[in-house]
């Protein structure tokens, strides 16, 4: 497991449908809750003139957890919005993907996860696209 | 004498279960959920979160509700709300380079690199009731065309900036200033300045930039380019001693490009005014570029015309939406007391008047 790949999971959990997620997930594995779910608020930044210096642009809700399976993997979540057990599950699939049975993981749970999260911003790119201006000049015939 | 009166208590009671009904309306009318403002109001659902200061849909779903479409009682509702959450910590800024847009054009270059896209856009509608809306029924999908890979959309103003055209946006980590840690200090930094505009009544925000094109403080600007679609939110975790992303949040970005300054040592350039909103919120996301132009004044070496648009302490101090619902609803709750003096103090003096009026005669 590499630092990158990590970081990407931790994100496609945090971006997922909590119900997905639950769908995929099934029964909870035995666990330890090391710090209960918390709601609180990250606030969001911006940079002036999209590049310079940075503004507080107002916050957003995040829900944080960190729990503990049976066998000792430490699962970390962060994840948008107010869902206490969406963060708990998250925290599981970041567990699991650090031990033994991450391969079955990420084919059960992450990959399906993966492909709804590219399939709907593939079909918000393609309605995009067909609201695309293509400029054609008139040809006016005055010379 | 001072006499405290209690009271009112019943009245209070009654009052509130009486809100409770209006706010349900007629029983026959199927209830309106909060998944149904998110999903179908989701214009007014943004506004709430732009100046709530809050990104949540739900919330703001369930605040619009709450307030019976009060959009501005929502807003109080939201950040009510977000003063009872802890601050977990702050994201790295947005990269809004990588955004997945929706809509992205610009009004200074027809053949931009990455196209004219319109997007779910009102603009050239008819603004023509469409009464086919009275009829339930379903929506045909939005038409698809087929698209490359995902690229980064480059911004249109940094061609005008690779050429020296216009003036640089300056990088800095230096952490900004927060209006809601600490009180509003005057003279504003540019980032304490956009944090109040992005948070600011979209009316007064409106009005002011409005103010600038009509000559009050005006700076001509064109819109360079006006982009709405989702980023992802990032931030560093401590326990793990990385960043992850937390999700996406959906954002409105509008760059102008304004008239130009020079010196005697520097050539002219273009400037900029620039505007950063949540959610789908392109009127507030250009009012606010404008806005943010018409207050560099100082920084640009541009006269004070006394313009509105151009006084810092004016337009920061009153574009705040709930300050100013606070202040002005204020006066109808009451001041028996106030009054009283008031009315003891003119009974005085218009007694005074007639007898010096009878002492003339």
């Amino acid at each position: 497991m590499t630092m990158s790949e990590r970081r990407d999971w931790m994100g496609v959990l945090a971006r997922s449908q909590p119900q997905r997620l639950a769908d995929l997930l099934g029964p909870l594995p035995a666990h330890e809750m090391l710090r209960n779910p918390e709601i609180g608020a990250v606030m969001v930044r911006g940079r002036a003139g999209a590049a310079g210096a940075p503004f507080n642009l107002g916050e957003m809700t995040v829900t944080r957890c960190s729990l503990q399976l049976q066998g000792g993997l430490v699962g970390h979540a962060y994840v948008q919005g107010r869902d206490k057990s969406h963060a708990i599950r998250a925290a599981i699939v970041d567990a699991l993907m650090q031990g033994p049975q991450s391969a079955t993981t990420r084919e059960a749970i992450l990959a399906p996860l993966q492909q709804d999260q590219s399939a709907h911003r593939a079909a918000t790119r393609a309605k995009a696209a067909a609201t695309k201006v293509e400029f054609f000049t008139m040809v006016r015939g005055e010379d | 004498m001072y006499v405290a009166v209690k009271g009112g208590e019943r009245a209070i009671e009654n009052a509130h279960a009486w809100l409770a009904e209006e706010r349900r309306g007629d029983p026959a009318v199927p209830e309106l959920s909060t998944a149904q403002i998110r999903e179908q109001m989701t214009l007014a659902v943004n506004r709430v979160m732009a100046e709530g200061s809050l990104y949540d849909p739900d919330l703001a779903a369930l605040a619009i509700k709450q307030a019976r479409g009060d959009l501005i009682e929502a807003i109080f509702l939201i950040r009510a709300y977000r003063t009872t959450l802890p601050r977990l910590m702050a994201s790295t800024p947005v990269d809004t380079a990588a955004m997945a847009v929706t809509r992205r054009i610009s009004a200074t270059f027809k053949d931009a690199p990455g196209g004219q896209i319109l997007g779910p856009t009102f603009d050239y509608t008819h603004r023509l009731l469409d009464f086919a809306l009275l009829a339930e029924g379903e929506v045909p999908p939005a038409p698809t065309a087929l698209t490359g890979p995902a690229q980064d959309m480059p911004h249109i103003l940094s061609f005008l900036d690779r050429d020296g055209l216009i003036e640089e946006a300056t990088p800095s980590d230096e952490p900004p200033p927060d209006l809601t840690r600490a009180p509003l200090e005057l003279p504003a930094d540019r980032a304490l300045r956009l944090q109040a505009l992005t948070r600011g009544d979209e009316g007064f925000v409106l009005g002011l930039a409005y103010s600038t094109q009509r000559g009050y403080g005006r700076n001509h600007a064109f819109v360079g380019e006006l982009r709405i679609g989702t980023c992802p939110v990032e931030v560093d975790i401590p326990e793990l001693g990385f960043s992850v992303e937390i999700g996406d949040i959906e954002l409105t970005e509008c760059e102008t490009v304004n008239q130009f300054t020079g010196s005697k040592t520097q050539p002219p350039q273009f400037t900029r005014g620039y505007g950063l909103t949540f959610g789908q919120t392109e009127r507030k996301a250009i009012s606010m570029a404008l806005v943010d132009r018409a207050l560099r004044w100082r920084e640009l070496g541009e006269d004070f015309t006394g313009a509105p648009a151009q006084d810092e302490e004016f337009v920061l101090s009153h574009c705040d939406n709930i300050q100013a619902t606070g202040f002005l609803e204020h006066i109808k709750l009451p001041h028996y007391v106030d009054f009283q003096a008031e009315l003891e103090l003119i009974r005085s003096v218009r007694a005074a008047a007639f007898a010096s009026r009878e002492a003339a005669e």
